[in-house]
């Protein structure tokens, strides 16, 4: 166990590096850097010293390995750089707004369980009745539904037909006020959620269906149990297994921040702070945000492959043979 | 089995619940305001977007400033004037006034952020604006004398600009202007989290009458659509907004007032001249009389703006009428079209930045089927800010269709693009001896009425020879819950006038 473990860790490490080689040159082939971010037209106002000058105080002067080698050095020591704008080590910075995405990751994953394992089940035992059909028209109905519009529609229908608007720019956390908090982040969950549960949904109806059909679940039933308890303790239990794996990768990619919702919401979550750093071309805090949000991927992708052996007794990672 | 669809009913219906309960407590004296966009950074000498110039207008203050009429009034000096020879600025300071941090505002402070902001090392992209500056003395505390190398009237027009603001010296001894913010405006930063919120507390010790609010709380809402809904919604008092589509929703709601406010920005579609086929006057002169300037207002502004020549300010604009084929006349453009020997017509790329302005693209689409009148072929190339940024200055562009900063001064908003020596020149793509030499003349002419006369000149000439088309001044809009009071608008986007603002629920 604690050797796969290594092995695993281990493993990260040039994935890690490879992700930060990426990275770091992406963001500087794409047009225009920090001085035209800042001053936009403006950048041609400057004469050669002062854009020299410029240059030197954020660091855009010295070759571009150079660059990655001080990055990197610095990096291994905990040390991410600086976001002038936000006047704030980008190590910290990473850290203030890392609570927002992860509240809003395991709301979503929340809300999309508790509506499409129900949906699914039901699905699965009302086999192509009307409630399948319905169950299956609201599976395409998330899956085909875009975030953006989702998110937009909401807080249209909300601010025209309820007058009201949830966090209009000022987002207050669970513990200053967690009522307030989870107003806030309820319809943002939501919209997240939704495409989420009818991937769950259709998960379970399939697995469902699948495990009806298994040996057990026949024996069960010919044991004169009672069709609730068949479902829930035969049926249920194995068909949730491959949805545990779902939840891991939807989790995963959750806490990288929701880009689009975040934005749609003004939330100060992981997604919008990174898509800031890369319209002001704040290279330091852009390599910080995808190095964080890789790492938070391959840990959770680790303890998604661990529970699955905690839940699966035919999984082991014991190193025995 | 059932439970399981309990609670996911009982979810549901308590999120319905939820949304019921959520309007906002109302706030108290503090004004909340949202913007779309961020301030990009706090230092005033080096900032030129125009929101954070706007934010730090509310906390710093430069020598002399504007009026909602853009005429120069006392800031910082009390009064002014030039020598005999127009080679000396004597200003005299005005006295008891204190920065953030208590400490006096004097010469020195002056002395200090003038040098700040002409030194290379800061790399301040106005300091252009302010070259004419050779040294500074302070005979005493409250006089500075500003020693020139030339007579440069539009000097005093730039000092009233956010980018001339008087920093303390302590702080440019010893601090980096970009992380503390101290100034002697009416409000004090207190806190700002980038994208999130910008929150200003009131300089109780400013030397003004005001502020009447405890503070300003600028909120970031991304889209100016959810700006709107917050509005209507109560939980914001004051908006800033810039697309006229979202904003002229506001026309005729009981509860917002709304300001619309015409902007020195033009919005223009430039062209090079550098380039073939636009090197002929013919050409450029037929797109000209091709446009028809008020239809793309109309069309692309929903009718939220007015035709402008090159000049924007009202004190120098010239009347319309008064221009090269500011009437749309196409029979005309065609006969030029044809006198350059182009009337089969020819492909002309034009590039847009997305959705920057937001009507940008709509000009574009309007200029396109204009033009397709004359056989000119339009194909827009939208681009990405940064990319369109990095293209317009290296001048990699046939044409452009751009939102273009005024200034109040004529000669500081067009000094860039049309001298031999510009900055902008290649940008510009044209230039002429006598637009360099009008240009010129402007700079050092004292006598107002001449200086009318020669910028009346450089409007006719710029529009006969047409390097750019000028369209048109958009509006910015400024709304308000009707319960605020005191605000006026000002034509150069400045938030200064925030200290007459009061709440009265």
């Amino acid at each position: 166990m604690t050797r796969y473990l290594t092995q695993r860790l281990i493993a990260f490490i040039p994935t890690l590096i490879g992700i930060s080689i990426l990275v770091f040159a992406a963001i500087r082939l794409i047009p225009g850097d920090q001085i035209t971010a800042q001053l936009g037209t403006e950048a041609g106002m400057l004469s050669t010293e002062q854009r020299a000058a410029l240059e030197a105080y954020y660091g855009l002067d010295q070759p571009p390995i150079q660059q990655y080698f001080v990055w990197l050095g610095d990096a291994l020591q905990g040390n991410f750089g600086f976001s002038i704008r936000h006047g704030s080590a980008v190590l910290p910075l990473i850290m203030k707004h890392f609570p927002i995405t992860l509240e809003l990751a395991f709301m979503a994953i929340v809300i999309a369980l508790s509506i499409g394992i129900p949906i699914g089940i039901l699905s699965a035992i009302r086999h192509n009745s009307l409630i399948d059909l319905f169950g299956r028209m609201f599976s395409m109905l998330g899956l085909a539904v875009p975030n953006f519009l989702l998110g937009t529609l909401i807080i249209y229908v909300l601010s025209v037909y309820f007058g009201i608007l949830p966090n209009s720019g000022n987002y207050t956390s669970f513990t200053e006020d967690p009522w307030l908090n989870i107003q806030q982040l309820i319809f943002p969950a939501i919209t997240m959620g939704f495409s989420f549960s009818a991937s769950v949904m259709r998960m379970t109806r399939s697995a469902m269906l699948e495990v009806m059909n298994e040996d057990y679940v026949r024996t069960a039933r010919s044991k004169g149990l009672r069709e609730r308890v068949v479902i829930r303790r035969h049926a249920l239990r194995n068909a949730l297994i491959p949805v545990v794996t779902l939840i891991g990768v939807e989790f995963g990619y959750l806490l990288g921040g929701a880009f689009i919702t975040e934005q749609i919401f003004s939330l100060p979550g992981i997604g919008r702070l990174a898509v800031n750093a890369i319209t002001q071309r704040e290279y330091a805090l852009v390599q910080g945000v995808t190095l964080f949000i890789a790492i938070n991927f391959v840990i959770v992708n680790l303890a998604v492959d661990l529970i699955y052996a905690a839940i699966d007794p035919r999984i082991s990672y014991a190193s025995h043979e | 089995m059932s439970r399981s669809i309990r609670t996911g009913l009982f979810l549901l219906v308590m999120l319905g619940l939820l949304s019921v309960a959520l309007p906002m407590s109302a706030q108290d004296n503090t004004l909340i305001m949202a913007r779309a966009v961020d301030a990009t950074g706090l230092d005033p000498h080096t900032q030129t977007a125009f929101v954070s110039l706007a934010a730090l207008s509310m906390i710093y203050e430069p020598l002399v400033t504007t009026d909602n009429d853009l005429n120069l009034i006392p800031a910082l000096a009390t009064d002014w004037s030039f020598s005999e020879d127009g080679l000396k600025l004597t200003m005299n300071l005005r006295q008891g006034v204190t920065f953030h941090d208590g400490s006096d505002f004097t010469a020195e402070d002056v002395i200090a952020s003038f040098t700040r902001l002409l030194n290379p090392d800061v790399a301040s992209a106005a300091a252009t604006n302010y070259a004419s500056i050779e040294s500074m003395d302070a005979p005493d505390d409250y006089t500075v004398i500003f020693n020139l190398t030339q007579p440069d009237v539009p000097l005093l027009a730039a000092m009233a600009s956010t980018n001339a603001v008087i920093l303390s010296s302590d702080v440019i001894a010893k601090e980096d202007p970009a992380l503390v913010t101290i100034g002697t405006g009416p409000f004090k930063l207190a806190e700002w989290t980038p994208e999130e919120k910008m929150v200003l507390a009131a300089n109780e010790a400013w030397w003004g009458d005001g502020p009447y609010v405890d503070g300003i709380e600028i909120r970031i809402i991304p889209d100016e659509a959810s700006i709107l809904a917050a509005l209507r919604a109560g939980t914001i008092d004051f908006a800033y907004l810039n697309d006229p589509l979202v904003a002229t929703l506001l026309i005729g709601d009981a509860n917002v007032t709304l300001h619309r406010t015409p902007v020195l920005s033009y919005n223009v579609l430039q062209l090079r001249a550098a380039v073939e086929p636009l090197d002929k006057l013919e050409v450029r002169q037929a797109i000209s009389c091709a446009i028809n300037r008020q239809e793309i207002v109309d069309s692309a502004a929903l009718g939220e703006g007015r035709v402008t020549g090159p000049l924007t300010m009202a004190s120098f604009a010239l009347p319309t009428d008064d221009l090269f084929c500011y009437q749309q006349d196409v029979a005309r453009a065609q006969e030029l079209m044809a006198a350059a020997g182009m009337e089969a017509g020819f492909t002309l790329p034009v590039i847009v930045a997305n959705a920057e302005p937001p009507t940008a693209s709509a000009i574009a689409q309007v200029i396109q089927a204009q033009l397709a009148a004359i056989n000119i072929v339009v194909e827009i190339e939208s681009l990405e800010l940064n990319t369109y940024v990095d293209r317009w200055l290296a001048g990699d562009f046939s044409a452009a269709v751009a939102l273009n900063g005024g200034r109040t001064d004529p000669y500081t908003m067009y000094a860039r693009y049309w001298q031999y020596d510009a900055r902008f020149q290649n940008v510009a793509g044209y230039i002429d001896d006598s637009l360099d030499s009008l240009m010129k003349q402007g700079q050092v002419e004292t006598d107002p009425a001449a200086r009318y006369e020669i910028f009346a000149q450089l409007q006719r000439e710029l529009a006969e020879k047409a390097p750019w088309v000028w369209l048109y001044a958009p509006y910015t809009y400024t709304a308000h819950q009707s319960y605020v009071t005191g605000w006026e608008p000002t034509a150069n986007d400045s938030l200064y006038f925030l200290y007459a603002a009061q709440i009265n629920r």
